[in-house]
């Protein structure tokens, strides 16, 4: 059962994932990567992270593609790309050989050092469907508030940053508009 | 002995995190759209986040799922500062490719 979870998972996730690179229109890129964060979710709920995968969906699908496909209609960019074109010589080749290269190391490190992880923290309490409570959430809820609080309330000074500092960059000056109206 | 063999362990899944990441660095090396190398950055961004929750899984620890929720949250931080600044550079021009902001070039 969970090898079937994982394959349609895992082919949802490099399906869009190829699909994001190679797709020439931006709005058909945005919609793969749709297909991969879906597919990322699935492999959250298989690992008992439940409260996790709806903040995927929620966060990743719903918020930051909308926000993505908003800013492709915006800016009006939504035509094809010319992808046979190669502006730098032999770009493509060598970042073939870095891609392959980089997933060989990690390949390796990962089939060769997972011998060497062992079980340590407190363990991960798994929801348990007949009672109804969300565990997950609960447990997650308590790492975060108590361990991890200050990161927390940092955070919220980050986005405050991150909303104020897009609001300056997209807003425009009264006087640069008129000289450009000209 | 098959049916030991289907069951998926961190390793499967740590080496599908690390295709995801390789295909989303290709992306970003290749793709001239400033748009689809952010998309590209989000897959790298997700495929962190699978490494991590296995390994929270695989090593029964509840703060790799807690690192993950950090990261999300700066992740889409990021992409509103980003887009906000693709938004500032690309909003007088017609072409979009990253190639184009040569022009800054003094």
């Amino acid at each position: 059962m969970e090898f079937f979870v994982f394959g349609c998972a895992a082919l949802m996730i490099l399906v869009g994932a190829v699909g994001v690179i190679t797709r020439s229109h931006p709005v058909h890129a945005a919609l793969s990567l749709v297909l991969t964060l879906f597919g990322v979710a699935v492999l959250f709920v298989a690992q008992d992270a439940h409260f996790l995968a709806a903040v995927q969906v929620i966060v990743y699908a719903g918020a930051i593609v909308v926000l993505f496909l908003f800013v492709i209609m915006l800016l009006g960019v939504d035509r094809v790309e010319n992808l046979r074109t190669e502006p730098l010589t032999a770009q493509r080749p060598l970042a073939v050989i870095v891609s392959l290269g980089l997933i060989g190391i990690l390949v390796a490190a990962f089939t060769t050092g997972s011998g060497a992880l062992h079980e340590r923290g407190e363990g991960i309490i798994v929801p348990d469907l007949s009672t109804g409570t969300d565990a997950n959430t609960t447990q997650l809820a308590e790492s975060i508030f108590s361990d991890y609080v200050v990161a927390f309330e940092v955070t919220s000074v980050l986005l405050v940053v991150a909303v104020v500092g897009t609001v300056l960059l997209s807003r425009r000056i009264k006087s640069v508009e008129v000289e450009t109206s000209k | 002995m098959i049916a030991a063999l289907l069951v998926p362990t961190a390793t499967w899944y740590l080496v599908l995190s690390a295709i995801l990441f390789g295909i989303g660095t290709f992306g970003v090396l290749v793709r001239r759209n400033p748009l689809v190398m952010f998309m590209c950055i989000e897959l790298m961004l997700n495929a962190v986040n699978l490494s991590f929750v296995t390994l929270a899984r695989e090593l029964n620890d509840i703060n790799g799922q807690t690192i993950v929720f950090f990261v999300m949250v700066v992740a889409a931080a990021e992409v509103v500062v980003g887009l906000g600044i693709i938004v500032a550079i690309m909003r007088n021009r017609s072409s979009v490719t990253a190639d184009d902001l040569i022009e800054l070039n003094g």
